[in-house]
């Protein structure tokens, strides 16, 4: 068979960053495409099938995660600046998010607790082992402050970055019908209810189908993750000390 | 200057402001977070974001989803994990993201609507 000097070259290409790297965005496209092609139909999540792409291929090729990431750290390294960045949107609402505060505070309360409750609720009912249910805790909180929760707690961080995609996912493709099942309407409650259920990939969502709706799943996304970064951490050692 | 060179060297300094806050505090809160809060601050006292700033933050935002795709990949590393416990994460997962989202909107939308009245209904 002629696809020795194909495999080699794989080889060569797959011990630099390039190959990470361009899979990466390479799938990302292709995934956009499909999402546009589909008229950005909440289930075409591009998140989803971009990671399904990049899998496929890893599996087929034998590549390991540590060799892709060393090419993928890149695009990830990009979530601390664009983190930063949602500052922008957020003072350019500020007006209007001001005279919501009491909106926003009990939302974001409420929100939290039972994201938080009823995930590790379930899984601890259904038999998960510690460690998942650590991992769990932190899994509405965007991906890079969920890994700092779940190593605090004593849960695996990369666990936890995978279950805060996962939900992420999730949020932005089930979204649109829980919200419309729920009878809400304003742009404003349906977007803080996706960033703060599915902080980043549901922003991401909510700036695609509505502006205001993307300012407000910006504030809750940003909120939730600085209110977590603090609490969660604070109120497990309360916990302990308790029983 | 290209705009999106100095808005995205603005983004990293503050940032870097961020890391070094919780790294002399001690804070458990991650550094971009921080740089966030310092950065909305600043935003405020100035009054509005400078153009480079905007377009670069907000070229950030509208790709937001492709920057958790490496993250999203690390599923690989976890499969025997997931395969062992999937009904328990499946079911934790699914339902507690369909009732957040839904008891988020509706605390947001009641809380609002009475806001909204009363400031109406103060009026004279």
């Amino acid at each position: 068979m002629s696809g020795q000097p194909f495999f080699e070259l794989w080889v060569y290409l797959s011990a630099t960053p390039l190959a990470g790297l361009t899979l990466t965005l390479v799938a990302y496209i292709v995934a956009w495409w499909c999402y546009v092609r589909s008229g950005m139909h909440p289930l075409a999540n591009p998140v989803l099938l971009a990671v399904a792409l990049i899998v496929a291929a890893l599996v087929a090729t034998r590549t390991d995660y540590k060799t892709y990431f060393d090419g993928a750290q890149f695009v990830h390294f990009l979530l601390g600046p664009a983190v930063v960045g949602l500052a922008v949107p957020l003072a350019r609402e500020w007006g209007s998010v001001r005279r919501l505060a009491l909106p926003i505070a009990g939302a974001l309360a409420v929100g939290s607790m039972v994201a938080l409750t009823s995930a590790v609720g379930l899984a601890w009912v259904l038999g998960a082992s510690p460690a998942t249910l650590l991992s769990l805790a932190p899994k509405s909180v965007t991906a890079p402050v969920a890994m700092g929760i779940a190593e605090k707690l004593g849960g695996l961080p990369a666990l936890a970055a995978v279950f805060a995609v996962t939900t992420g996912i999730l949020g932005a493709a089930l979204g649109k019908y829980v919200l419309d099942a729920s009878g809400v309407r304003d742009w404003r409650a349906r977007g803080f209810a996706l960033g703060l259920a599915a902080h980043g990939i549901g922003t991401a969502r909510a700036f695609q189908v509505n502006a205001d709706a993307g300012a407000f799943a910006g504030l809750a996304f940003a909120l939730h993750a600085l209110v977590a970064a603090i609490l969660f951490p604070l109120g497990y050692l309360l916990l302990r000390a308790a029983i | 200057m290209s705009p999106l060179l100095a808005g995205f060297t603005w983004l990293l300094l503050f940032q870097c402001a961020g890391e070094a806050l919780a790294y002399f505090f001690d804070l458990p809160i991650p550094g971009p977070v921080l740089g966030m809060a310092l950065l909305f601050v600043t935003l405020l006292v100035r009054g509005k974001a400078p153009e480079p700033m905007t377009v670069t933050a907000d070229g950030l935002a509208r790709h937001l989803s492709l920057l958790f795709v490496p993250a999203g990949v690390g599923v690989m590393l976890h499969v025997a994990r997931v395969a062992d416990e999937w009904l328990p994460i499946v079911v934790a997962l699914g339902v507690s993201t369909v009732l957040a989202i839904a008891t988020t909107a509706l605390t947001f939308q009641w809380l609002a609507r009475r806001a909204e009245r009363n400031s109406g209904g103060a009026e004279p």
